[in-house]
């Protein structure tokens, strides 16, 4: 649990990064998005602390210790466009709650401790919860037409 | 020092309230995010550390932490945290540089900071183009890399610094990737705390002016070998890697440079000596 902890805030953090970047560049619509998507993480990291009822934060796993460079539920820190839309948000948000559910059901079907497993599961399936919220949320927003990304009057140009 | 059983600060709290200006996705962002966590996992304070730069977009990191800062002249990061560090030696010194401002402008400050040996911990984000002033080829630009500024390319061989860094005396030679940047926070942490200059190679990409180096996150290798303090080792190993190999390529264990003499004079004894 303070390894999915961790994912939560690793995940929360990164897209708060994400909210200030685009704040930068005047992407106001976007930015609130992943202001969104950053407290609602920050909840579900709130959520494992209040529900394991540690009397003070354990020790966390080293935060480099994951398989790939980052959590699983992060998304890659050069995921964003300054004229990417809600529609990419969401995406990179799917991608990161699927591969969140992919790693505790790895943990599940594995060959951790019974107790392990039965947290990895639960987490699993909170994870698909999330999977299938973001699925929702992407029917109520518009997908990005040809060429979003096409700037006539480009911020850095060589020209 | 920090005091004996002050608490740990963490890594926001070496964040300030200045919001970067890089481009959305510039791997500069995690630089800035690796050098909070690494300083947190120190357990240091802000006002025991001093972030030092020159000129160019990863220059303008001192203004994003609560650290002592020095934001420079181009190419001049490193006399000026030399400087700083031989007069307070007691401050942990970070200094900060790209590509065009370490390695061409502040080329010839950066041989000699690796042979003086001062205990600093240089880091230099490397993405092979002078990104602020819109895309210059670098002195590790690749020879054939085309743009409307070098058409059909420079021609011009590239840099190798890890390899300058080793041969001009440095004592702690490392490349992270910005796309790790956990692991990068590791290596920045190793680096502060391996005595005398610690040099890290960061390859942060740049995703306006080399988009292709997006494809970086596919290259990004750990080292397959174990760090040597063995400089002829350290030698081949630099000469014949594939720049992409990340982790600690050599740790030596040369003493580092040590002013004998600090401020042993007060100031009125100094300014006698200069009376006319």
């Amino acid at each position: 649990m303070a390894r999915a902890y961790s994912m939560e805030l690793e995940a929360h953090e990164r897209y708060a990064q994400f909210a200030e970047q685009l704040d930068t560049h005047n992407n106001r619509e976007v930015a609130e998005l992943f202001r969104k998507l950053s407290h609602i993480e920050s909840l579900h990291a709130k959520r494992i602390l209040e529900e394991m009822r540690w009397p003070s934060l354990p020790a966390l796993p080293p935060a480099y210790a994951w398989d790939t460079a980052e959590g699983p539920e992060t998304a890659l820190p050069d995921a964003v466009h300054y004229l990417m839309q809600p529609w990419h948000a969401l995406e990179m948000a799917l991608r990161c709650e699927l591969q969140a559910q992919q790693y505790f059901e790895g943990i599940a079907a594995g060959k951790a401790p019974p107790g392990v497993r039965k947290a990895a599961l639960e987490m699993a399936d909170e994870e698909r919860e999330h999977v299938r919220l973001i699925r929702d949320w992407m029917r109520r927003v518009p997908q990005p037409e040809a060429g979003w990304d096409e700037d006539p009057d480009p911020p850095r140009t060589t020209e | 020092m920090n005091a004996p059983g002050a608490p740990m600060l963490a890594a926001k709290d070496f964040k300030s309230d200045t919001k970067p200006v890089w481009c959305p996705g510039c791997g500069d962002f995690s630089v800035l995010s690796a050098i909070t966590k690494a300083l947190a996992a120190l357990g240091l304070k802000p006002e025991n550390v001093a972030v030092v730069s020159g000129i160019g977009c990863s220059s303008r990191i001192p203004a994003y932490t609560s650290c002592y800062g020095f934001h420079g002249v181009h190419g001049r990061a490193l006399p000026v945290a030399t400087g700083l560090k031989a007069a307070r030696p007691d401050l942990t010194v970070l200094v900060a540089s790209g590509d065009g401002d370490g390695y061409s402008i502040g080329g010839n400050h950066f041989l000699h900071a690796c042979r003086r040996n001062v205990d600093l911990t240089y880091i230099v984000m490397d993405n092979h183009v002078y990104g602020m002033t819109k895309g210059q080829p670098s002195p590790t630009t690749e020879p054939d890399w085309s743009s409307k500024l070098a058409p059909g390319g420079t021609g011009l061989k590239e840099f190798h610094p890890l390899v300058i860094a080793l041969a001009s005396g440095a004592n702690f030679i490392a490349r992270a990737y910005s796309g790790d940047p956990n692991g990068c926070a590791a290596l920045i942490e190793q680096a502060v705390r391996h005595p005398g200059f610690s040099f890290i190679e960061v390859l942060s990409p740049c995703v306006t002016f080399r988009p292709e180096q997006r494809e970086w996150k596919n290259m990004a290798h750990p080292a397959p070998v174990a760090p040597t303090d063995d400089p002829g080792r350290a030698a081949r190993r630099l000469m014949t890697d594939d720049g992409f190999n990340i982790g600690v390529l050599y740790q030596g264990h040369r003493a580092p440079y040590r002013l004998g003499n600090v401020a042993s004079q007060t100031v009125e004894a100094l300014e006698c000596q200069f009376r006319l």
